[in-house]
């Protein structure tokens, strides 16, 4: 198990880190998905298997393909790329913005503790689905409810974006 | 998990992978035969008896045909593309439950390659992936007709992934599993699904068209808009391995259909078979045998379904596709959830 969890990490961090280095941007949305793909393999390894499936649907099934969808309707090809040229300055800034909020992460995380697990109290089937479903519509029942409206409000401005204008046909 | 289990689980795998390598085969044939009987031809009959060679003939034609990369194309993707086509479409066979429980020397042998507790969402992922191997071929192929081939394919799996998905709430309503053997189990007898879900099975075979990408919904490679689609570049085997995705999509969404609507491997006066005969072991081995070909015989029903509204239907226009999508399934589903979930709490109530 241990050996497995290293090897889903490393290969999370190579891929993320290759999301940034690609210089195609298809490339890099298709690292992006290997990335979920190995999160959902975490998420199988602490016995979430529901949130493994959803996240494959919402984020790799669905999110991704709209990704896609933009970056190949944008067309950069190389030519785009030559033109775009970061100074000097810029990379400095980078580097020690970069550098810095790793020296906060280190600061943050050294003297915080792995929480450990109670072999006992422990429920290993507090990831499945039917504990999930309990929880959600009676503990955290306001909060659901709350995101849910939030989502409802999202989709009706995007409606109200995407609408026509009285007179005009697109097709 | 013991050896033996194991082993069994490895070659149950490989039967079901080359049983759907056959049927996929062998419906490049009957899709051929049936456009015959339906246009009033005869169909491919030159090579071996009634033409059942013909997929041989075609494969070896395909393998034989030149291996092309265009100049400027990206090559690695424009390999992986179908690649990924093919895989996505091989791995959802892995949870559907082809048949019950066979009993052989006092060891149960379940006839599923894997049980998850969330087969329906496995297959539900797996089946929103397929669109990947449809981009990547027809983005990398560099060419502007297998864009926008590769364009219409996101878009269309996207928006009947959405009524797909509320059709399938429904189901789940019902059922109150999202494990497809504990689905298949409840509709022992003639108790199908299909009896209380009539408006879901439509809309969830309606989504099942687009999301196969067959006509009336095959936009992504209607030739005469599109050349050939998203495969407008490709020849050889890799146009040959998109082709063949396509077809073991037609058989997996067939098996899905089949177990969560009309009762997977069961049918009617199954107790009574079971009854019937009086060594119990002998009887539950009949008994799913029996299963077995049962949820063959839907399958096939399945697929020459689809096969049959493909020579019939002319295809949409692209703006009638999303509307039938987005202002009419997706409402109809919505209407599905509310009057399923009133029908439970009426028969709480009545009963």
């Amino acid at each position: 198990m241990t050996s497995l969890f290293f090897f889903l990490a490393s290969l999370t961090l190579l891929c993320a880190l290759m999301v940034v280095i690609s210089k195609n941007p298809v490339h890099s949305v298709l690292f992006l998905i290997i990335t979920f793909f190995t999160i959902s393999g975490h998420y199988i390894l602490l016995n979430a298997q529901f949130l493994a499936a959803v996240n494959i649907i919402v984020y790799a099934g669905a999110i991704m393909v709209l990704f896609l969808f933009v970056i190949m309707f944008l067309n950069m090809g190389k030519e785009s790329e030559q033109h775009v040229k970061t100074s000097t300055l810029s990379k400095i800034a980078g580097t020690l913005a970069g550098g810095l909020l790793f020296v906060v992460m280190i600061a943050a995380l050294k003297d915080s503790k792995i929480a450990g697990y109670d072999p006992e109290t422990y429920n290993s089937q507090i990831g499945m689905v039917e504990s999930l479903g309990k929880v959600l519509f009676t503990e955290y029942l306001l909060p659901f409810e709350l995101a849910s409206v939030l989502f409802l409000v999202a989709m009706v401005g995007a409606v109200m974006l995407g609408k026509k204008e009285a007179g005009e046909q697109h097709f | 998990m013991e050896s033996v289990d194991l082993l069994y689980k490895g070659i149950y795998i490989l039967v079901i992978f080359g049983i759907t390598l056959l049927i996929a085969t062998y419906s490049t044939y009957f899709e051929r035969k049936i456009a015959a009987f339906i246009q009033d031809r005869v169909g491919p009959n030159r090579a071996g008896p009634a033409g059942l060679l013909q997929p041989l003939a075609d494969a070896g034609k395909l393998f034989f045909k030149e291996d092309f990369i265009p100049a400027k194309s990206n090559k690695a993707l424009f390999v992986i593309g179908p690649g990924i086509a093919m895989l996505v479409a091989t791995m959802s066979s892995a949870v559907i439950p082809f048949g019950d429980m066979l009993i052989v020397g006092g060891r149960e042998i379940f006839l599923q390659a894997i049980e998850v507790n969330i087969g329906v969402l496995y297959v539900f992922g797996v089946v929103s992936l397929g669109v990947y191997g449809l981009m990547i071929g027809g983005w990398a192929s560099n060419n502007k007709f297998s864009l926008l081939g590769a364009i219409r394919a996101a878009s269309q799996n996207i928006s009947y992934e959405l009524a797909m998905g509320l059709s399938l709430i429904a189901v789940l309503m019902l059922t109150g599993s999202l494990s497809l053997r504990e689905i298949a189990a409840q509709q022992a007898g003639f108790n199908w699904n299909i009896w209380y879900q009539p408006l879901g099975f439509v809309i969830f075979l309606v989504c099942a068209f687009a999301e196969t990408n067959r006509t009336p919904f095959d936009l992504p490679e209607s030739e005469a808009e599109l050349i050939g689609g998203y495969h407008t570049e490709y020849g050889s085997m890799k146009l040959g391995m998109y082709l063949f995705a396509e077809y073991i999509n037609i058989f997996v969404a067939s098996a899905v259909m089949a177990t969560l609507y009309f009762g997977a491997y069961n049918f009617p006066f199954m107790e009574n078979l079971r009854e019937a005969i009086s060594d119990p072991v002998l009887a539950n081995n009949v008994v799913t045998m029996v299963g077995v070909g049962v949820m063959f015989a839907k399958i096939f029903l399945f697929i020459f379904f689809f096969m049959w509204v493909r020579w019939t239907l002319p295809r949409f226009r692209y703006d009638q596709l999303m509307k039938l999508g987005w202002q009419i399934l997706i409402p109809l589903a919505i209407l599905n959830i509310i009057l399923t979930g009133g029908g439970i709490l009426l028969k709480e109530y009545l009963f």
